[in-house]
């Protein structure tokens, strides 16, 4: 049977309360009322080193019909930030487990970097989560982009065009030898301009996300033609393979 | 001064030197982790003080002609690092010591930064 192909809006980058940075209102209803208000069909929750509120968001999201992938954004010793997305919570638990072994066994300072909440679909309390996850793996990006796929992920270097945590900023150009599908650019910039100021984005694939910290910065500029709404229809698609694509704008 | 002089002045432990990048002569000097600012800042025949030792700082260093790279606090770097400067014949150095007292022992010896 052939497949069929959508066109689909997504965000894939987007934070909740268990991210120390974000603000209190990135909660799961919250985030999906954003999400169906701006149309979006697919989101991926990418909190610092945790996974611990995907699956509330996805319950939250489950009658509107709104997909929820399981992301996590990975700090590299080199503190390039890496999104790296799983279909299954399971698969992104295990994955948590395997970062938590190379992140520093030091508490959370929250007079300094904000707290983290685990919360349930309706947005209600459950815990704090007290481990420091606002710092570097020990993992370097190369090493970080391998084990990610390997994992059964899909790691995408996180807003390139930013002047700091970017894979352009702190590491200048895409390493030699790193099989990267794409990268994603932030909401501050647009594809063209992005590719005119790095060179090294020719022959990649390109997403643009929000980077949500905020209810208002989640955002809608992104069509993905895929045939369902998983990491390799994702892969797939950056790579620009089997009738998928990505536009954005 | 040249590499191999500093090298002997600052104790530094060496990773990867080729012959020719041990005769050249510095002047000048470069220190940041952030490889695109070391793009637009640091000029040819350089030594450039740095905490990184992912590949991309041979990449870099050998684009912009660095004489020499020395990597403070013995940050990890990483074996394609090490193979990548031997082939590029960029003097990959590394010292327990951190940045700043690295970039002021350089700087007692009369190499000035790149601006």
């Amino acid at each position: 049977m052939a497949e069929r192909l959508a066109q689909i809006a997504a965000d894939l980058h987007i934070h909740t309360v268990a991210s120390a940075c974000a603000e209190v209102e990135m909660i799961p209803p919250l985030i999906v009322g954003r999400a169906q208000r701006l149309g979006l069909d697919l989101i991926a929750i990418t909190d610092h080193h945790c996974v611990d509120n995907v699956a509330a968001v996805r319950q939250a999201a489950e009658p509107f019909g709104i997909a929820v992938l399981a992301g996590m954004e990975v700090q590299s010793r080199e503190e390039v930030h890496v999104i790296c997305l799983f279909d299954r919570i399971e698969q992104a638990e295990r994955w948590q487990e395997l970062i938590w072994d190379h992140l520093p066994r030091l508490p959370n300072r929250e007079e300094f970097f904000g707290a983290q909440y685990v919360v349930d679909a309706a947005g209600d309390y459950i815990r704090t989560n007290e481990k420091l996850l606002q710092c570097s793996t020990d993992l370097s990006f190369d090493e970080l982009v391998e084990l990610a796929y390997r994992w059964g992920g899909l790691p995408i270097p996180a807003h390139v065009d930013r002047p700091r945590n970017s894979l352009f900023a702190n590491l200048g150009m895409v390493p030699q030898g790193v099989a990267l599908a794409g990268v994603e650019i932030s909401r501050h910039t647009r594809p063209e301009q992005a590719r005119s100021r790095f060179p090294g984005l020719v022959g990649l694939g390109m997403i643009q996300s929000g980077d949500a910290h905020r209810l208002d910065e989640i955002i809608n500029t992104m069509r993905l033609t895929v045939a369902s709404r998983t990491v390799e229809e994702i892969h797939l698609a950056l790579l620009g393979r089997g009738g998928r694509g990505i536009t954005i704008g | 001064m040249t590499v191999q002089e500093i090298i002997q002045a600052l104790s530094l432990e060496v990773l990867a030197a080729g012959s020719k990048c041990l005769g050249r002569h510095v002047t000048r000097g470069y220190a940041s982790d952030m490889l695109s600012c070391v793009m637009a800042g640091a000029q040819a025949g350089s030594i450039w003080v740095t905490m990184q030792g992912h590949p991309n700082v041979v990449a870099v260093a050998s684009l912009l002609d660095v004489a020499a790279v020395v990597v403070t606090e013995h940050a990890p770097v990483d074996p394609a690092t090490v193979q990548r400067a031997l082939e590029h014949e960029i003097a990959l150095l590394t010292t327990p010591r951190d940045t700043f007292t690295t970039v002021a022992q350089l700087a007692s010896f009369g190499i000035q930064g790149c601006r």
